[in-house]
């Protein structure tokens, strides 16, 4: 009797040691394939790991589904409560020209482009769904810069893990890996449906996200930081970090 | 230390118990009925966020709607009719709702491939043959149908219509409610686009994930009506500690 509780203590032991062992190096190395949402802890934490692991795992490289013109939604529908901002009615006042985004932090060349010269780099026009959390969407067509063109203008260096995006409204703020960030589809929009972008959809500069919701799709762009942890820059919201559902 | 004589347990039938589920059964059925009253919860939540329904491939408070809920919304841009805006609690409730969705898709995952290895499904939820008879059916339907209490027999194993619910609502409803779920994603659609075409878009698989839900509902509130009438307490022990008392008929 006693003979079969030790064998069992024992075999129970090592293999709670090892299933243990186990469970750290295998969290070691999904942190290391880039596997883990900084919003990992928590009592959501499992979900939205699980979420952005087997999102991470499928979804590396694939392109948000692009849809013909005939299927842009007329008229697009925006989210838009009008913002008392005395910097964002300024620069609206001057038409714009001298509103400016900038790139810091993890690059070897900070740097800082008007929208002029945006326009002047090479342009990405797509014809993708916009798809809020509450359950609408709408479907534009959005032309804008690749993020990953701007990162490589200013050097992003190879430590860098994410990029933390800000608009113009103080404390509206997102954050993303750098595989969304050097997805082709990831844009510095400044038109849509082949105009100027609306402000009530973020003009004139906003981050396009194809494959994730609209709420990390941030309005009136104007600075990006690139860096290598998101400690003091995650909000403890209660919603998501990676909105990919 | 010798025990004490222990009396002879009577083997009256009314107090006969046979084992009736087995530990799979019992801890996959009671983790399911958690995540599906938080997927519900968390569901209905989201849901009062936009309570519009469309078809296609999108849809917004710009756009004709299929139908709409006659209830409130939580957000002021969605025109209900109504003059006020429900508090909104989309944050806590999209984390729930996905957490709950990995917990009943592995636990699903987990009594699929164990069912099938322990012949849970052959044995329990396949139908024989002899009830798939025209006239078997009819007689089990026009039973249900005049709300007739359960038989003794039913106490031991599932009957054909009970079969064949529960293995529409595992094979069926189940995985319609999980395709319909991703094919809202923007990102698993990037990779499986056929998830949100084959609904016919991504505001369609929306609106059928809505109705598969109402068919779990239905489901939920028949299944707790049918336990109820087979003696309330039996099935729900029978479910926990896995025996039945059988000759007591309830």
């Amino acid at each position: 009797m006693s003979n079969i509780s030790r064998r069992k203590i024992i075999t129970t032991g090592l293999a709670a040691t090892a299933g243990a062992s186990g469970l750290v190096l295998g969290v070691r190395t999904a942190d290391r394939c880039g596997l883990i949402p900084p919003d990992h802890s928590g009592i959501y934490g499992a979900g939205a790991t699980l979420t952005y692991a087997a999102q991470r795992l499928l979804t590396r490289h694939s392109l948000a589904r692009e849809f013909p013109a005939s299927q842009i939604s007329k008229p697009p529908f925006a989210k838009f409560r009008p913002f008392k901002n005395e910097s964002y009615d300024r620069l609206r006042a001057g038409g714009f020209v001298d509103w400016r985004v900038d790139i810091d932090g993890m690059v070897a060349r900070p740097a800082s482009f008007s929208l002029a010269e945006l326009r002047q780099f090479p342009a990405r026009t797509q014809i993708t769904a916009l798809a809020c959390e509450e359950g609408w969407s709408f479907i534009a067509e959005w032309t804008g810069v690749p993020l990953s063109h701007i990162l490589g203008l200013a050097g992003a260096l190879p430590q860098a893990r994410y990029v933390v995006y800000y608009s113009i409204q103080p404390g509206r703020q997102h954050s993303i890996d750098m595989d969304d960030a050097l997805h082709p589809q990831t844009t510095l929009v400044y038109a849509m449906n082949g105009g100027d972008l609306p402000i009530g959809h973020g003009g004139p500069l906003r981050l396009r996200l194809a494959r994730q919701l609209g709420y990390k799709n941030v309005k009136y762009l104007t600075r990006l930081t690139v860096t290598d942890t998101l400690k003091g820059f995650v909000s403890r919201s209660s919603y998501a970090w990676y909105a990919g559902i | 230390m010798a025990s004490p004589a222990r009396p002879i347990v009577d083997a009256a039938p009314a107090r006969a118990e046979i084992p009736r589920h087995s530990v799979l059964v019992r801890v996959t059925h009671w983790i399911t009925t958690l995540c599906f009253f938080a997927l519900l919860l968390s569901g209905v939540e989201i849901l009062i966020s936009h309570p519009r329904f469309y078809w296609g491939e999108t849809g917004n408070p710009m756009s004709p709607s299929l139908f709409d809920l006659p209830i409130p919304a939580s957000r002021p841009w969605v025109n209900t009719g109504y003059n006020f805006v429900l508090p909104d609690q989309n944050g806590w409730s999209r984390s729930l709702h996905f957490e709950a969705a990995w917990t009943v898709i592995l636990t699903g995952l987990v009594y699929a491939i164990l069912g099938v290895w322990s012949r849970h499904f052959r044995k329990n939820l396949l139908p024989v043959r002899a009830g798939l008879t025209w006239r078997a059916l009819g007689q089990d339907i026009a039973a249900h149908l005049a709300f007739r209490r359960p038989t003794a027999v039913d106490a031991r194993s599932y009957n054909t219509l009970q079969r064949i619910t529960y293995l529409l609502v595992i094979f069926a409803l189940f995985p319609l409610m999980i395709w319909t779920g991703l094919a809202m994603s923007l990102a698993v659609t990037s990779v499986f686009p056929f998830l949100a075409t084959a609904c016919g878009g991504q505001q369609s698989a929306r609106t059928i994930h809505f109705f598969a839900t109402g068919l779990l509902v239905v489901f939920l509130a028949i299944h707790i009506i049918m336990i109820c009438r087979a003696g309330f307490r039996n099935r729900v022990r029978a479910m926990i500690a896995g025996r039945i008392r059988v000759s007591e008929d309830r």
